[in-house]
Order: C-alpha cells, then structure tokens, then sequence
C-alpha cells in the first residue's frame, strides 16, 4: 500500500473512532446501539496499537530483532522453545483472558455503559496493554524472570518481599471472590447446579481417556468433553424439572460454599492430570469459543444498550457496590482496563516462548487489547438488559428486601421500572425459580447473553439453554481458577514455609502437600464463609477489595518497569509507565481510604462495624464486625506495603536522576541471534 | 482476477494452519510432540505418562488469570 493510501487509512479510523467515542460519550435520553462501543474500542485499540506500541517499542524500550531471546539462547524443547508468534499471541490470550473482565465491567454498569467504557478503553491502551508489554520485554532481556524476582533484583528485597506478599493476597482474595461468584450464581438453582457437578466426572473421564486411550490428543478429548458438556446442559433442564432428582441439586449459599471449599482442597492435593489439567483444557476450549461466538453474536445483531450513559449511583448510592464513580469504577474494572495479574503471566510461560524481541509488541499489547474488546463485550452484555431487571438481578436483599414486590417496588422507585411479574416471567424463560439477589455480575452476564444469542439461534425457546450455557460457561471458567490458582497459592505458601522448616517446602511430601492446601484453602475458603454470610451479598465489599489487591499488583509491576526504563537512560520517556502508575496510586490510595475510613457504613469497612456494634446484639454480630475489621486490617496492610516500595523506588529513581547512584541494568548480555536473516514470520 | 483469489485462497490456508497451531499450542498438543521428537519415542500410554510427569511442575505451577 503506497503511504498516501495508508495515511487516508489511519485518518478514516481515527475519524471512526472519534466519532464513535462522540456518540457514546455525548448521547442522553435515547437509547444507542452497541455498534458504537465496539466500533470505538477496534479504533481505539488500531490506533494504540499502531503509534503508541510503535513509539514505545522504538524510543522507550528500542526493541533488537538481533537480541537472541531467553528462547534461542536456552531452547531446551520444554519451557524454552521458540515459538511463532501468533501461536505465542493465542496463547498468552488464552492464559490472561479470565472471568475478571466478564465480572468487573457487569458490576461497573450500575454507573451506566459510559464511565466503564471510556475506562476500559482509556486504561487498557495507555496502562494495561503497556504494562503487559514493558513487562514481557524486560522479562525477555532477563531470561523469563517472574515479575517477584524482577522487582528483587532491581528494587531490592523489600521489592521482591512486597511483590511476594502483594501476589499472595491477590490470590486468596481472587479466589474467594471467585468463588462468591459461582456460589451466588448456582444457589437455588438446580439446572446450574447439575450441569456444573457434571463437569466434575467428564474432567475424570477426559483425564482417563487422554492417558489410557488416546495419549497426547487434547483437542479431540477437549471436543468430546464440550460435547459431553452440552449433554450435561441438556440433563441440568431434566433434573430441573424431575423433584425427585432436582432437591439434590437445590443447595443454599453456604452449603454451596462448604462443597467449593472441599472441591478446592482436592483438587489442590489430587494428581494433575486426573483432574486439574483436562478441566483446564475443557474450560479453555469453551472459553474460546464461547467469547469468539459473543463477539459474533453482538456483530450480527447489533443490539441496543437500554441503560443509560449514566446512571443517578455515580453518587455512590449504588446498590450492586456502594462507592462513588471516582474510585471505585476504576477499581471495579482491572481486568479489560488494567490488571496486576497479567504481569504474572508475562513474566511467566510467556516471555520462555518469543522467539524475537520485536513480537513482545504484538504479543504484550496486542494480546490485551484483545482482552479489552472482551471486557466491552461483558459492559454491551449488561447494558442491553432493561435496567431495572440488571438492578432486580444484581441487587442484594440487604439493600432492596427480600420480597420480590419489595424490590421491585425499591429499584422502581429509582427510575428503573420493572416489575415482580417481569421478573418471573423472565426467571421462567431461562429455567430458574427466581433471579432476585443474584450478585456477583455472573447471572446479570448470562441473562444478557442469552438474550444476545437467543436472538440469533432458537428465539426464546432456548433462552433457558442458553442462559444454562452462559453460566456453565462463567462458572466453569471460575473454577478452573479456583483450582489452578489454589494449586499456585499451596506452591507459594510452600516456597515460604520451606525457609522455615525444610520439609514443609518440599513438594512432594504429602503432609506438606496436606498441610499448605488446609492452608490456601482456609484463606480464600475464610474470605467466601464471610461473603456468603453477609447480608449485602459479599460482593459489595470483597469486589472491591479484589480490585484494589489487583490494581496494587500492577504499582508493583508498574514500579518495576519504571525502575528499569530509567536505569535504561530512559527517564524521558519515563511518563509511559509513570503516568498510569501515578493514576493507579491516585485509585487505589483513595480507594483504600474509603473502604477503611468513609463514614457511610455501606462504603467503610470500619464504621459498617460501628454501626453492627451500635445496633442492638444479634446471632453473628460479633462476626460480622470481625469480619469488617479483618478487611480494613487487610486493605490497610497492602496499602502500607505498597507504599513502601514506591517510597523505595522514588528513593532510587531521585538518586539515579541526581547522580548520586551508577544505574545498574540486570539484564542478560547481549547475544545476537542465530536467526538474523529468517524470514519474519 | 485469478491472481487475487489465489492469494486470498493461500492467505486462507495460512489462518487456517496457524489457527491450528496456537490451538495444538494452548491445548499442549505442541509440547507432547516436542516431547516425544526429543526423547525419540512413539506415543504411547507411557510416552503420555512421561510428559505429564516431566512438565508437572511446570503445569502445577501454570497459574489462570482473573
């Protein structure tokens, strides 16, 4: 394409873009079609990725397609392998793309469908796709070090320390919020239930068939599992409505949360294979798929967004989370925006597959910008509900009654009619007995999605199908983090312990094994008990703290990057990473205070425990106010550390400016590469 | 004419091919074959076995992402 062609191009997506970002941005009182938002984030995405990746791959971090990669340097043909990169891009998508940017932006919608996705676009082009990008390249110049072992040997080892203890809690709280997710979305609900219980056995099946059967054939086992899976669907309506079979399948919220716990513990202690890795083949499979099909879905039908740009809850009188627009929409979206978790993958399997510098682009902000669009799918998702049935769903009984006139009379009230016989009529069409009180954001999803896809296949006849898809395919994918990432927790603990009492390290010694599970279990397995017990749903206070534990990882990983582009000579360049670091600080620092401190007892950890204790004795107040001061102590205890490592890498960047320290970049030397003259792939 | 749909039918194919190689790539399908074209071994319920033993650790320790 000669260049006046490719300027005229640029020029038209960036005038599709403008416009689109225009129109949402701008339009009140009449409803928009979703066309707008997707419209808006490809442009957005297009013209990030092609100058501003472009300008930091170039001047920042001045990628060498000559630099041999951890890949060529110690290919061994199983962690180390150079790998085409678009087989890296898919698989890094596959490992950062979770059920937190489906979650976050359905949570975030009670602002409306404006503030979460100017968010998302804004963050994941100028923080999130940066951050996995500067992440995975200085990953790559040091031989796949992990995002803790980076932050030690160029911070130091209150970096490292802080790392450590910023990833750990990320991952109880992760997990326990995942957890509450699955645990609201499948109570009372016998179809979910089934269906969910059955992925249990056909992991089992496929595990057995993959080592016995058909050795090394998991894409064929992965298509028998979905096909056994669909079955599954098909029997959950079956056992929905056969009572004998269905009171099996009917649990409570803490039942349901007492037999996560058990799940959580065996499949930390079980072999692999049986379980854990078919499961995450099954889970990946229908997670591919089923975005990919989403994604088509709302291309096709183009549906309009019936909540409004924005909503009367920017105040922070929310009922899904209370908390003002500023900060916690920004808490409440990471993943699809900006997420501390990604630094772990890019630091992970990933940078041990590129197999030339120069793709670190592609893959780092590519693969999240993809993400991204998932994450505009889960806001068009919710946003094409009626917003009082998005309310009805999202709801807590503490905050609108139990009673289905009670709250729809409250959510009516708002400005957002509906009424208790929509809300049966519509809880009828998918197959539950009521979609009241379903926090969590993984119902509202699916109800939208099903109305997405019923749309195109079936109509409403399979409404219920597809809403049984939509949750199996959520909470499916929720478990499959809860047990990988239960696994990684016991890892961890045993890492730590093993400077301790050397045995407790090993592991393969069952009694560590046992011992550490117990132990990851009962952290995230405390967080869900406390969740499921609260009368505002749980979600109202450990999202959030999700959020902040998340977006504290990303200053870390963000604290990290900066370090190193200054030690690089870079400072004037320094603004890329410092300026979504400093937003993130303003973020979670606010964030933080509010949890802790806010007056208003739906908002601050410590003065919803003064109101409890206020308030005449009843069973389980001493836990509740326990509880609210247990989150305060671990929201302050983060906010402390990692205000510790930025004060200890401010410390280091005024000493480098100032001359007084001698930069020391720990990368590995350079060696150039074998493959100078390869065709670029 | 025949031109364009030659490089659109070639351009296809090479989706298509790369399509299922981030597929054979994420569902592990890659590394067993690298596996057994290493150790010089055939698949088998024990060549399979083996490479689940050998990338344990690297798969325990794999983690999901939110």
């Amino acid at each position: 394409m000669s260049k006046p062609a490719r300027v005229a191009v640029w020029v038209a997506v960036a005038i599709a873009g403008a416009f689109s970002v225009a129109t949402i941005a701008l339009h009140r009182g009449e409803e928009i079609s979703a066309m707008w938002l997707v419209v808006a984030a490809v442009c957005s995405y297009a013209i990030g990725y092609r100058f501003y990746s472009k300008f930091i791959a170039a001047r920042v971090l001045s990628l060498d397609a000559l630099r041999a990669t951890p890949a060529e340097r110690l290919e061994n043909g199983r962690d180390f392998v150079r790998t085409n990169k678009w087989v890296v891009f898919g698989h890094h998508f596959a490992a950062i793309a979770g059920p937190g940017p489906l979650v976050g932006p359905v949570l975030a919608a009670q602002f409306g469908y404006l503030p979460g996705t100017l968010w998302i676009l804004a963050g994941a082009v100028f923080g999130g796709c940066v951050q996995d990008f500067v992440i995975l390249l200085f990953s790559v110049r040091r031989d796949g070090k992990s995002l803790t072992e980076m932050a030690k040997s160029e911070i130091g080892r209150l970096g490292g320390f802080v790392a450590y203890v910023a990833v750990i809690s990320i991952v109880v709280i992760l997990l326990g919020v995942c957890a509450l997710i699955v645990v609201n979305a499948l109570k009372a609900s016998p179809w979910g239930t089934f269906t969910i219980a059955m992925t249990i056995p056909i992991a089992l099946l496929m595990g057995v068939y993959l080592r016995r059967m058909r050795p090394g054939k998991v894409l064929e086992t992965s298509v028998l599992g979905f096909l056994l899976v669909l079955l599954a669907i098909w029997g959950g309506s079956w056992a929905s409505h056969t009572p004998s079979v269905g009171k099996y399948f009917t649990l409570t919220a803490p039942t349901l949360a007492v037999l996560l716990i058990i799940y959580g513990f065996a499949a930390s202690a079980m072999p692999v294979w049986l379980l854990l890795a078919p499961r995450d083949y099954l889970s990946t499979f229908v997670k591919l798929g089923t975005i990919a099909m989403l994604a088509l879905g709302i291309v096709a039908l183009r549906p309009t967004l019936h909540m409004p740009a924005l909503t009367r809850f920017i105040d922070g009188t929310g009922p899904v989370f209370a908390g003002s627009l500023f900060p916690f929409a920004f808490v409440t979206i990471a993943c699809g925006a900006i997420s501390g978790f990604h630094s772990l993958i890019a630091s992970g399997t990933t940078p041990k597959l590129i197999a030339r510098e120069t793709e670190t682009r592609m893959v780092g902000y590519g693969a999240m910008a993809c993400e991204s669009l998932v994450a505009i799918m889960a806001v068009i998702a919710a946003c094409v509900l009626q917003p009082g049935t998005y309310f009805a769903i999202n709801s807590p009984a503490g905050v609108v009654g139990q009673l289905p006139e009670a709250a729809t009379a409250a959510i009516s009230s708002w400005g957002f009619p509906v009424s208790a016989a929509d809300m049966h009529a519509l809880a009828q069409a998918v197959g539950e007995q009521t979609l009241f009180n379903r926090t969590g954001g993984a119902p509202a999803f699916a109800v939208g999605m099903a109305n997405i896809f019923s749309h195109s296949i079936g109509g409403q006849a399979l409404m219920a199908i597809w809403y049984h898809f939509a949750i199996m395919f959520e909470a499916l994918f929720i478990l499959t983090v809860l047990d990988a990432g239960t696994r990684v927790g016991r890892f961890m603990i045993q890492d730590a312990l093993g400077h301790v009492w050397k045995p407790l390290g090993r592991t393969s010694w069952y009694p560590s094994i046992l011992i550490n599970s117990a132990l990851i279990v009962g952290a995230w397995g405390y967080f869900l008990w406390q969740g499921v017990k609260d009368p505002l749903g749980g979600i109202n206070s450990l999202w959030p703290l999700f959020g902040i534990s998340n977006q504290l990882l990303a200053t870390v990983a963000l604290c990290v990057a900066t370090t190193i582009i200054i030690k690089m000579g870079r400072a004037r360049y320094a603004a890329v990473t410092l300026t979504p670091l400093a937003w993130l600080v303003a973020v979670t620092f606010s964030a933080s205070y509010y949890k802790i401190f806010d007056p208003n007892p739906r908002v601050g950890f410590l003065s919803h425990a003064s109101q409890l204790a206020a308030a005449p004795t009843a069973a389980g107040t001493a836990h509740l106010i326990f509880n609210d001061r247990l989150d305060a102590a671990v929201t302050a205890i983060l906010i402390i550390m990692v205000a510790m490592i930025l004060i200890e890498s401010a410390a280091d960047w005024i000493r480098i400016l100032a001359g007084r320290k001698q930069p020391v970049v720990r990368e590995t030397p350079f060696v150039a590469t074998r493959f100078a003259t390869e065709e670029r792939a | 004419m025949k031109n364009l749909l030659a490089r659109i039918c070639s351009s296809n194919r090479r989706a298509w091919t790369i399509l299922g190689a981030v597929l054979r790539e994420i569902f592990d399908e890659s590394a067993y074959a690298r596996f057994l074209e290493r150790r010089q071994l055939t698949t088998s319920p024990d060549a399979y076995a083996e490479f689940l033993a050998e990338s344990r650790q690297q798969r325990e320790r794999r983690p999901r992402c939110c």
